[in-house]
């Protein structure tokens, strides 16, 4: 084979290589959310109400334990499921009963979710039970928001608070 | 002529156009693993020129990179790109040299090892290009970080959530460093740790292409950095989700998966590719020959054929039989390929020595001994008939040669070229034979590594044991062809027979034997 003719093998080899390489590294282009759309996430960390109330360990139960075992509650270990909703506008778009984890189910969970949503503006209900022993939601959240697109939005449970909060 | 699989007929059929773009010794295909080094030696250097001006936290990296990028163009830009783009190349190169070892079957047997250790390279090489695309901070970045936080939390490693770490509530630095200590050091650390092992039951391995296709490939990085530098998206931030992304799928292409997909069957999936990918070489296992045999009675501890061996099968030892050498060599059973290259290594292998009795050798494979080669050969010649008797040496693992069998062509098999001791072609020049015919592997493409380079510098007198200088070259003719290549082998030993018969009228109008070769 002749020099130059191998020379230009080469560089149509090398430049659908080098053209190969390029391409794959940004495209093709990756569709996150449509151009009309925002993304709310949901999130919490949270462990639920204990399944039995806790009852007052009494004065002669509390003297027969040792002295570092002295609690003044005592409780089962079993947490209750986390029941949690969405809602934008009629329309639910997060709903989901998070069991708790653990052998002894008494672990919380945690949870962030990536909800795509239309732009504009929206009445957004959250709401959340975390105790079987109540029907129904115990935290509730209403607040008429305007997403701009391409906008995120952070719905969160803040455990210690006990509330929601957006940001 | 022999089925060739589909798979393996295209592949070799690529093979044969970059043969003619770069020549057999440049020829990338030839040249993966090591130009997949070269990828990364253009990382290492690059990437230690941008940890200079990089900001390790999480409030400076994007303008470090940004600096770097726009400021700094040509410096610090064209060294980015070469890192991003050596990174990607490096991708394609390696998913190359994985589909050339499947399409030849170089993955089974002997070389299970090889195989199994790569997969989990791969691994390693895909998440420190992830952990790179998560220091530039950008909104990429935040997409990964996010992303692979849902991976990690899908598994019951940590028990606190990793992708809350990545809410405007709790943002720190803290993650950040850490992602850039296992960039900058630790994963680099284990990916070179586990490429030892991965080449680690190989001899003469090298880390460096040839040069001109290392010179080559660099110019073409530059090129395309120059012409297309590598750029960040805005920087990151938690109040937005960019409805695009320009991702680079040779490193992210999961992520997308996650929109349809929960962590957990993403983690199925992947992780069950890689176990099948680990198992291929027992899917099924390939039957392989017994491992060859020392006889220390015809050994003198020359060390030649440990020398040789491309699997590193071979070690030197003291002598135990209380023979005058000082040592002695023993072949590892379960790292033998069953090659034969140390048979053609060893000066015993002579079939001139021993002639009124069996020919035993200083090492010799149990299922194919040098003696029986001996005799094959000699009732080969006995019975050729003909103008140009033609003894054809040829390779089981490369062009089924079978078919050249002929009243005037003879054909020996071997399980590498790298087998035949050279003295058995002058014994075969010597014993009736016009001409010797060696046909193997093509150049650059040894299915046991190294008997072509071994074959060639034995004959070339290079490297022992020589063909030694009165057998006569003109008479001898090597040509290399993979299993597609029957009209060509056809061609040349149409040519070679028209060679010997030229040298025969010279010969008898007086004119000496000089080769046109
Ligand atoms: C991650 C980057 C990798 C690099 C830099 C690399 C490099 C190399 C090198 C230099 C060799 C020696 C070639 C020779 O001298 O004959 C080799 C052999 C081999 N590699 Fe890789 N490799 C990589 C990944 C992989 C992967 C992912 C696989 C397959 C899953 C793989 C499978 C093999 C096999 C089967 C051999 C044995 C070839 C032989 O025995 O002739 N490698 N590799």
């Amino acid at each position: 084979m002749n020099k130059p003719l191998r020379f230009i093998l080469q560089f149509l080899n090398y430049s659908l290589f080098m053209a190969l390489v390029w391409y794959f590294s940004i495209s093709p282009v990756y569709h996150q959310l449509d151009e009309d759309q925002a993304m709310i996430t949901f999130t919490l960390g949270h462990v639920g109400k204990h399944v039995t109330p806790c009852v007052k360990t009494s004065q002669e139960e509390l003297l027969k334990l040792p002295p570092n075992m002295r609690k003044p509650m005592s409780c089962t270990r079993e947490r209750s499921p986390i029941v949690m909703k969405i809602q934008l506008d009629d329309m639910v778009i997060f709903e989901k009963v998070g069991l708790p984890k653990g052998l002894y189910k008494d672990q919380g969970i945690d949870v962030y979710q990536n909800i795509r949503v239309p732009a504009g503006s929206h009445r957004l209900l959250a709401w959340l039970n975390d105790d079987v022993n109540v029907e129904g939601p115990i935290y509730k959240y209403e607040q008429d928001i305007t997403l701009k697109p391409e906008q995120h939005l952070v719905i969160e449970f803040q455990s210690d608070a006990h509330k929601f909060t957006i940001y | 002529m022999s089925f060739i699989n589909p798979v393996k007929r295209g592949y070799l059929a690529l093979e044969t156009w970059f043969n003619i773009s770069f020549g057999n010794v440049w020829n990338p295909l030839y040249n993966l693993g090591t130009l997949t080094f070269f990828f990364f030696w253009v990382v290492l250097v690059s990437g230690l020129y941008l940890f200079i001006f990089f900001d390790t936290s999480l409030t400076g990296a994007y303008a470090s990179v940004e600096y770097m990028t726009h400021d700094q163009w040509y410096a610090g830009g064209v060294m980015r790109s070469l890192h991003r783009y050596a990174s990607d190349a490096a991708v394609i190169t390696i998913i190359l040299h994985m589909f050339r070892e499947f399409a030849l079957d170089r993955y089974r047997g002997f070389r299970w090892f090889s195989w199994f250790t790569g997969v989990p390279t791969l691994w390693f090489v895909i998440t420190l290009g992830i952990t790179g695309y998560w220091l530039v901070w950008d909104e990429l970045a935040l997409y990964v970080a996010i992303q692979s936080s849902q991976l990690m939390d899908a598994l019951p490693l940590i028990p606190a959530s990793m992708t809350r770490n990545f809410l405007a509530s709790q943002i720190n630095d803290r993650f950040f460093t850490l992602m850039a200590f296992l960039h900058l050091l630790g994963q680099p650390v284990i990916l070179f740790f586990a490429l030892w092992i991965h080449v680690k039951r190989l001899s003469d391995v090298s880390i460096l292409p040839p040069r001109g296709l290392a010179v080559g490939s660099f110019i073409a990085l530059l090129v395309l950095s120059l012409l297309e530098p590598a750029v960040s998206h805005d920087i990151a931030d938690t109040q937005s989700t960019p409805a695009m992304l320009n991702l680079d799928w040779f490193y992210l292409n999961i992520y997308p998966l996650l929109d349809y997909w929960t962590a957990g069957y993403v983690w199925v999936l992947t992780l069950g590719i890689t176990v099948f990918l680990m198992m291929m070489p027992w899917l099924p296992k390939k039957k392989m020959g017994p491992a060859a045999e020392v006889h220390l009675d015809e050994c003198n501890g020359c060390e030649q054929c440990a020398k040789d061996c491309p699997f590193d099968a071979i070690t030197v030892q003291k002598r135990t039989d209380g023979a005058r050498w000082e040592t002695e060599v023993v072949v590892q059973e379960s790292l033998c390929a069953a090659c034969g290259i140390c048979v053609g290594s060893c000066h015993s292998s002579n079939p001139f020595r021993h002639s009124q009795q069996d020919l035993v050798t200083g090492i010799d494979m149990p299922q194919s001994p040098i003696n029986d080669i001996r005799n094959q050969t000699e009732t080969a010649l006995s019975k050729l008939q003909g103008e140009n008797k033609i003894i054809v040496f040829g390779c089981d693992n490369a062009i089924d040669f079978s078919d050249l069998k002929s009243p005037n062509i003879a054909v020996v098999s071997f399980f590498c070229v790298g087998m035949i001791p050279p003295t058995l072609v002058e014994y075969a020049l010597k014993k009736g034979a016009d001409g010797v015919f060696v046909t193997g592997c093509r150049t650059g493409d040894c299915y046991f590594r190294h008997g072509n380079k071994w074959l060639d510098e034995r004959f070339a007198t290079k490297r022992q044991p020589i063909l030694r200088k009165r057998a006569d070259r003109a008479r001898i003719n090597i040509f290399r062809a993979a299993e597609t290549d029957c009209k060509q082998l056809k061609r040349e030993l149409d040519q070679f027979q028209h060679h010997l018969t030229q040298l025969k009228q010279n010969e008898t109008a007086g004119v000496s034997g000089v080769s046109d070769e």
